[in-house]
């Protein structure tokens, strides 16, 4: 359904994504879990046509973006982090305005506005001027206008974010309602939010994937223990070989004078023995140090927390 | 086309969701009533004062004594009123973050410059109907001639067009209102005493300098002669305005 490849979006010297490449089937809800200033709302901006890459292909129900972005428009909803909203318009007015310019037929604008002011249950404000509405409700004002024209993809982008708790819960019982019938793509730099509402997650950190799966799978990948990268002078396969014996040691990976060292997770400390090793075997050792892995790094700065404070 | 119109109507509605329209047009109808009022009553005193010495000079007519002055000042009025209606056009849709509803719509971005244009439009026709009242008075009271008050309509809408297409273009290219209506007044502004740099110019430039004013198109109007050159002025003039507006929309996606 969704197929992106090597995307690249760079703002003069900085680039605020870098060769992000990923594909989406039909029907999953997908969350692209990173910290602020990851690049999310940059990926979903280009996925909407809204934005154009620098380089780099995106195909929505097979039409490229670039080439054809008003059949891509056609095919997509999308929840920008500020919901799009006309403070100055009754909230029934707004839809069918939203439905109106998104190609709904006129004798079917009525039906249409029916419809999702049922599903994101705004009943009871359709008459309402959305000025005078609540965060809550303009969010979910703006998620009613991403499904109007029945799309299949919904992009949403921090759907929760400046929501209280009750309102959190609602919204995301309205997404995983839409899962199905539509595929979605939904941001956040909350963990706790994708666990909540998504099937695969997709992490980015500073415009980059670090990694990608189900949520057993990456935390999976996370518990795997600690890395160390050792460089030599002299690297030989046999000490290569000696260092893989340790026991604790699950793997080394050889990449020329530098070698990774993967460790058990119940491991124990064993630095001293490996650098013993490697001095007996005659290797020549540069530097030993500890290896942060990347996908860790984006953990430790994500917003694990769900109190409301959190979210400001 | 429909997606036009539905851009314009929601744009026309929201002017009368603030107190804005409401404003611009009271505004602008006590000023041209003001207008109206001291023409009316100086032309029929300079009249009576000629009449009773018979073959003092030629009988001053409706068109030049009041038509002409009238229609004059109705634009340098607008001058400095259709820029209240441009500003806010896209600079609020910029800041209110409402322009990513349009251009994720599918739309294209001309149907967005031209609707935006036509609401601007819309207002200016509600300002401008009002004003029929006064030849309408001319009517009842005297015999014009139609011809000049038509003609004189056709430039003053024309030429009002001009502003607010430089209007719309200066809102494309910022989020504040302010900034975007104090660039339009002076733009157009520009424009209109462009042609006083002619005297001193000379040859050719003197030529240009004349032609590229939106004034000296507007007299022709004002005396009730057509002319294709005029028209085909008015219309390239709206027309760059509103594909530099376009070109604006295209660099506000490259880097937003």
């Amino acid at each position: 359904m969704i197929r992106v490849s090597n995307l690249t979006k760079t703002y003069g010297p900085r680039a605020a994504i870098q060769d992000i490449s990923f594909e989406v089937g039909k029907g999953q809800i997908v969350g692209f879990l990173g910290p602020n200033g990851a690049g999310k709302s940059t990926t979903m901006k280009i996925l909407t046509a809204f934005m154009p890459a620098t380089s780099g292909t995106v195909h929505i129900a097979g039409f490229e973006v670039f080439e054809n972005p008003l059949e891509v428009k056609k095919r997509v909803g999308y929840l920008p982090e500020n919901p799009p909203v006309y403070l100055d318009m009754l909230v029934a007015d707004y839809l069918s305005f939203a439905a109106k310019i998104h190609g709904v037929e006129s004798n079917k604008v009525r039906a249409a506005v029916d419809r999702v002011l049922e599903k994101v249950a705004l009943g009871d404000v359709r008459g309402r001027l959305i000025g005078n509405l609540s965060k809550g409700y303009r969010q979910r004002v703006g998620l009613a206008q991403a499904i109007l024209h029945e799309p299949e993809v919904l992009i949403l982008d921090e759907p929760t974010v400046g929501l209280d708790p009750k309102q959190i819960i609602e919204i995301r019982n309205v997404i995983r309602g839409l899962a199905g019938q539509h595929t979605v793509i939904l941001s956040s730099h909350i963990l706790p939010e994708v666990t909540a509402t998504c099937q695969r997650v997709i992490v980015i950190n500073r415009g980059k994937i670090v990694d990608q799966g189900t949520i057993e799978e990456l935390s999976s990948h996370l518990h795997k223990g600690l890395v160390y990268s050792i460089s030599v002078k002299k690297p030989s396969p046999d000490g290569l070989k000696s260092i893989q014996t340790i026991p604790g040691v699950h793997r080394v990976t050889d990449q020329g004078s530098k070698w990774m060292i993967e460790m058990d997770p119940n491991a124990g400390e064993i630095r001293d023995r490996i650098v013993d090793v490697a001095v007996q075997k005659g290797l020549g050792v540069l530097e030993f140090r500890s290896e942060k892995m990347s996908l860790e790094e984006v953990f430790l700065e994500l917003t694990t927390n769900e109190s409301p404070e959190a979210h400001a | 086309m429909k997606r036009v119109w539905n851009i314009a109507w929601r744009d026309f509605r929201a002017y009368f969701m603030s107190p804005i329209a409401y404003v611009i047009i009271a505004l602008f109808l006590f000023i041209m009533g003001w207008f109206f009022f001291n023409n009316f009553n100086f032309f029929i005193q300079s009249a009576s004062r000629m009449n009773p010495y018979g073959g003092g000079g030629t009988t001053p007519s409706v068109t030049e004594g009041i038509i002409r002055p009238l229609y004059g000042n109705m634009n340098l009025t607008l001058l400095f009123i259709v820029p209240f209606i441009s500003m806010r056009l896209i600079a609020e849709e910029k800041k209110m973050h409402t322009m990513e509803l349009l251009l994720t719509a599918p739309l294209k971005q001309w149907q967005i410059v031209v609707g935006k244009y036509f609401s601007g439009l819309l207002l200016l026709s509600t300002l401008l109907v009002p004003t029929l009242a006064y030849p309408l008075i001319l009517g009842v009271a005297s015999n014009p001639d139609w011809g000049p008050i038509f003609s004189a309509y056709l430039g003053t809408y024309l030429m009002a067009g001009c502003y607010l297409s430089i209007g719309l273009f200066f809102s494309s290219v910022t989020e504040n209102q302010i900034v975007s209506g104090i660039l339009t007044i002076v733009t157009s502004l520009f424009f209109w005493l462009i042609s006083w740099a002619a005297y001193s110019a000379g040859g050719a430039w003197s030529d240009f300098l004349n032609y590229a004013s939106l004034i000296t198109h507007l007299n022709n109007f004002l005396r009730g002669v057509f002319d294709t050159s005029d028209f085909v002025f008015y219309l390239s003039f709206i027309f760059i305005g509103l594909f530099l507006t376009h070109r604006s929309l295209d660099s506000y996606r490259w880097r937003s």
